[in-house]
Parts: structure tokens; sequence; C-alpha cells
């Protein structure tokens, strides 16, 4: 199988990185697999993952039937291979505290007081909240959030969906594109910013012009009420090289086998995409579409760089508005408490999706199942 | 026969063409992908007075390459980039040592807690930075760590599930007989882990390590709240700062920053490219 070269010279899960600098902290891929139920991703816990090494020969005796001796948690082995186990892992429970779970509790609490690090913070329950639901721009930036969040994943679901079937095929010099694709996504933040200014500027930038050569008058971009998000969006497409990978690994997971029987019954290029590809990657998709979502509600650094939330109000995001009220007028609290919304956004609307998709995923193991 | 062998020839025409449609498919997308770079490129050469001309040109008419130069002098890069190589190197050896250490624990080792844990750990991987981002701010600032790398760097040793999750996936494709023999032999933890796993986890390091030096070095966020001074700045600080001072209107020579800027990662990632879609496939993420 000549050029069958294993998935993607190029590819990364998006880990740190990328274009959406600030939000890739809590890298917005690696959650576990969408039907993998509980977040315990594929095959970790439970006892047939632990293997004879732990509690098995060499430690203590004769190696008796695995999991009834294992269970038997007086073993000195076993006590020592837990003590082990918190010690290797306490650097992560030190992040988890100061990083994770602990700011999570931190901020909910500090949602309920009035702080401006200078004075101490002051009690005053739900005040924040209702001071928020009364700001105009509080609500401008819900929407846009929304706005910016729908409009780029579905646009780049589409465009980096087809990237990938076209990356996934057998020509030769494919590693050349795959690599040309990935590497905006290792693009400097701000460097990406600074081109994209250049490129939309609604006189000199190349878009402009390479519009005007077919004959269309270019909108403003960046300077214009309503063109200023499409522009954003556009942008986040260019650095979604993550996502392509991410389908690309998944298209190579399909059964070749499938597609060849869908030939043999008579299907076109376009029958096997729809009877075939579609339903083996939903759940691949189903995956995109939810840590898409998650990742571009929290994306502000490159809105922050670019417009700043303009013109006007026009590309005023939550993440934004959070790091104006905080790190601006230090308005602790109120900062806060909007981070809360913010989070609550994204579980629920993360949890009507998983709804959703149980209406059009394909998931292999209930058909085992059956 | 004939219409047999007459059939085969139009599949082949058929398949031909659907090569050639492909490539001009992907020469098209590729050209969508790599204009903005060319732009950047041609950008970064071209003269005072020509980068500012109506209608632009594509190609400047003579390479001024004394822009790169120029550039770097115009505000103290040298300072800005120790700064970023500081942080960088910091970032990456931290994070890789003790994300691995927690992934074998996970991997590797039964206690009571570990279920619960690595629940709560995959569970951090979805929490905004804008909800961790304030009550850290005022950790540092109670620690008199704001205006010091710390705050940058310490998120990267600590927290990081995310290459836990990795390094955890991959180590679990070992198979326990390697650790288990080296028991056998009286070896402890840390050399089983060390002396026998690591080697074999060459690509899921490979790919941590590329991960956090991408992420180190394009961090912009975490400079921008915590560095006060100029002479702390990082080099993407150090960008915005060019672009927000008079040199404004010089797109050559912040394009030849950028330029700059872009090469240590993209010869990283060029090195590296072979290890990243094995980070992919071992989180379970394709494949499926």
């Amino acid at each position: 199988m000549p050029g069958q070269d294993d998935a993607g010279t190029v590819g990364a899960v998006t880990g740190p990185g990328g274009a959406t600098t600030a939000t890739a902290r809590l890298p917005d891929r690696q959650a576990p697999p969408p039907a993998g139920g509980p977040p315990a991703g594929p095959g970790n816990i439970g006892p047939g993952n632990i293997g004879p090494g732990n509690t098995g020969p060499g430690n203590t005796g004769p190696a008796v039937q695995g999991p009834r001796r294992a269970r038997r948690r007086s073993s000195p082995g076993a006590r020592r291979d837990a003590r082990w186990f918190y010690g290797l892992t306490t650097p992560w429970m030190i992040g988890f505290v100061l990083f994770g779970g602990g700011p999570i509790v931190a901020s909910a609490v500090i949602s309920l007081t009035n702080w401006s690090l200078l004075s101490n913070p002051r009690w005053v329950g739900l005040r924040n909240y209702r001071q928020l639901f009364h700001d105009s721009s509080f609500w401008t930036a819900l929407w846009n959030t929304l706005y910016f969040g729908g409009g780029s994943v579905a646009v780049s679901m589409v465009c980096t969906f087809s990237l990938a079937l076209l990356l996934n095929l057998n020509v030769r010099g494919i590693w050349f594109f795959r690599l040309v694709f990935y590497l905006p996504t290792v693009t400097t933040g701000i460097a990406t910013a600074l081109l994209w200014e250049d490129l939309l500027h609604p006189d000199y930038g190349l878009i402009n012009r390479l519009l005007a050569l077919v004959g269309i008058q270019g909108p403003g971009w960046l300077s214009s009420n309503n063109w200023a998000m499409p522009a954003l969006i556009m942008m986040s497409v260019w650095g979604a090289g993550n996502t392509v990978v991410i389908y690309l690994a998944g298209l190579q997971g399909v059964p070749r086998t499938l597609h060849e029987a869908a030939s043999i019954d008579g299907a076109g290029w376009w029958g096997r995409l729809w009877h075939v590809t579609l339903p083996m990657m939903s759940p691949v998709i189903f995956f995109n579409v939810i840590t898409g979502f998650i990742a571009s509600m929290q994306a502000y650094v490159l809105i922050l760089i670019m417009t700043n939330g303009g013109p006007g109000n026009a590309t005023l995001v939550l993440g934004l508005y959070i790091y104006r009220e905080a790190f601006q007028y230090f308005n602790l609290g109120y900062a806060s408490a909007a981070a809360w919304v913010l989070l609550v956004l994204i579980v629920a609307i993360t949890a009507v999706q998983f709804l959703i998709g149980r209406r059009w995923v394909y998931a292999e193991s209930m058909r085992k199942g059956a | 026969m004939a219409a047999q062998a007459d059939a085969m020839v139009a599949t082949r025409r058929a398949r031909r063409a659907g090569r050639v449609t492909a490539y001009l498919l992907l020469i098209v997308g590729a050209l969508a992908f790599v204009l903005p770079f060319l732009w950047m490129v041609s950008t970064a050469l071209k003269g005072d007075k020509e980068v500012v001309q109506y209608p632009p040109d594509f190609l400047p008419t003579s390479f001024h390459w004394g822009n790169f130069v120029a550039a770097w002098q115009a505000l103290p890069f040298n300072t800005f980039l120790m700064n970023s190589a500081i942080i960088t190197v910091a970032s990456v050896i931290g994070s890789v040592i003790f994300s691995t250490m927690s992934a074998y624990a996970f991997a590797r080792l039964r206690a009571r807690w570990r279920p619960a844990m690595f629940g709560l750990m995959l569970a951090t991987m979805m929490i905004p930075g804008e909800v961790i981002v304030v009550p850290d701010f005022i950790l540092f600032n109670k620690l008199r760590l704001v205006n010091t790398f710390w705050p940058i760097i310490l998120p990267m040793w600590f927290g990081n599930a995310f290459f836990i999750f990795l390094l955890r996936q991959f180590i679990s494709t070992i198979p326990p007989e390697l650790d288990e023999a080296a028991r056998i032999d009286g070896a402890g933890h840390l050399r089983i882990l060390f002396r026998i796993l690591v080697p074999q986890m060459k690509p899921a390091i490979a790919t941590v390590t590329v991960f956090s030096f991408i992420f180190s070095w394009n961090n912009f966020l975490y400079p921008l709240i915590y560095l006060r001074d100029q002479s702390k700045y990082t080099m993407p600080l150090g960008l915005q700062l060019f672009v927000s001072s008079q040199y404004i209107t010089k797109y050559n020579q912040m394009m030849a920053i950028s330029l700059l800027m872009l090469l240590p990662v993209v010869i990283l990632f060029l090195i590296a490219q072979r290890a990243f879609i094995r980070g992919v496939t071992l989180t379970g993420l394709g494949g499926r």
C-alpha cells in the first residue's frame, strides 16, 4: 500500500500552542472521546488495566490469583505502591489545588465579593450577578461569544473536514501539503494577529486586493461593525490545523473494507462519503464540535490584540469583558462573576450537545452491544 | 472481452481525472494557507516607502535584509529573547519531568484514590482559563511574585493535565512485563521509570516537549498580566510593544520580527512532526 503512511506527518492535538494561545492552557482537545461515557478515557481505570506488574509476583510471595490478591489492602507491596503513587503525583496535586480545582472554588467565593486588590474584599452576595444582568455590554458580549463560538465551529467544521478528506488522499508529496496546512497552527498568536491586520486592511490588504481583481469591492473588515466578526471567524479557521489532524487520524481509522464493500454495491464517491465515511466519523465530528465550541467560547487573546472588542462593541466577547474588568478596572469580584456565567454557559451548551449528539452520533459500541 | 477492456480503460481514465482534480484542489487550498506567509516574507523585505504605497505590490522591488537588523535594534530584543528563552526552557524541563512522574503513577501504580484523582484531572482540562486567571492573580499577588517569571513558569510545571494524560496513555501501551522483570531484579520505581520506560517513551516525550515549547514560547496572556518592567518582557510582549510604539507604520520591520519569532517554532515543528501524529493516536482521539 504505497503512500499509506501513518496518518499524518503533520499532526498534533491541540495542546498548548496554536492560535488560541490563552485558552490553550486548558487544552481543548483532550477530553475523553465522546462515546466513551464517563470522563475516564479509553481503558483507563479498572482492574483490566492494572497489569500484573503492580502487586504481582516479585513483591509478595508467589503470584496468587490476580484480582483477589490485589484487593487485599494490607499487603506491604500494595501499600508501598500507594505511597509512591501519592508521592509521584504530588506535583499534580499541588497544581490542582493552585491552578485547577482550587481557583474554581476561590472564583465562586470571590464572585460574591467586591474586591479591588487595594482594599479588603467586601461581601456583597449576589449583587455582582444582578449588576451583570443589568449591564448592556455584558449582554452584547454574551451574544458575541455565542456568535463567535457558533460561527467559528460551523465554518471550521465544514472547512476542516473537507481539508482532512483532501489530505487523506494517497498522492505523491502529500506530506508537504499536510505540513503547509498545519503551519498556521504553530504560528505565534501575536504574529498571526499582525499578519491578519495587514491582510484585512480595507485599502492595502491582500484580501481586498484579491477581491478587487474579481470585481468585488471588499468590506472594511476589522473596522466595520458587520464584518469584524466574520473576519475573526475566518482567521480562526486558518489556525484550525489541530482539528484537521484529528479528522485525519479518524479518517485513517475508517475500515477500508467498508469502502470496498460500498463500491461493489455501486456507491460512487459521494455515496461512500455520505453512507460510509460520515457515519463512521460521527464520533470524531462530535468530539471536534464539543471541544471546538468549548475552546472558541473562551478565545479572546487574538481579539484583544486585533480589535480590542471594537469597533464599538462589535467584537467584545466574554473573555475580553472579563479580562478588562479584572486587569484594567480591577473589579476582581465582578470579573469572577462574569467568569462563572461563562463557565455555566459552556457546561450547559456542552450538556445540550451531548443530548443532541445521541441522535446523530453513530457509536460502534451500541452496535456491538446489540 | 473487448467490453471489459474498455471498462478498464474507462476506470483508469476516471482515476487519473480524479487524481488531477485532487492535486488542483490541494494546490489551491495550500495557496490559501501559504499566501499569508508569503505576504509576510514579502512585506518584511520591502523598503520603508514601498510598504505603505498604494496599491501595494506583491513582491518587493529589492530585498531589504536590513529590516531585520533595524527591527531587532529598535527595542531591546536581545533582552526579550533572553527572557523568553529562560521561561521556555524552565517550563519545558519542569513540565516534562513532573508530567512523566505523574503519568507513571497514574498508569502503573495502584492507590485507593487513583480513579477519583484521574477523573478530577480530566475534568480540569475543561475549565475555562477565565475562571482561573483571577484567583491565580490574587494568589501570585499575595506571594509577591507579580513581575517575576514564576507565575508564568509554575502553572506549566504543576498544572498540566493534558501532558499527564497523553504520557499516561502512552505508558499504558507499553507491556507491563517490562517493568515487572525489572522489579524482580529489585529495581525501584524511579529506576523503572527513568531507565526502562522513558527510553521507550521517546515519541510521547517529544510530543510533550514540542507542545510545551510552543505554548511557552507563544504565551502572550500570562506575561501580559504578570510582567510589568520592560526589562522582563518576553518576545511576544516585545513584539506588541513594537507595534504600539512609534513603529506603527513600519509594517516591514514588524513582519521581520514576526518572522524571526516563528523561526524556532517552525524548526522544532519540522524536526518533531513525526512524533505529533503518535500523540493524536495515543490519546485515543483518532482511529476510532
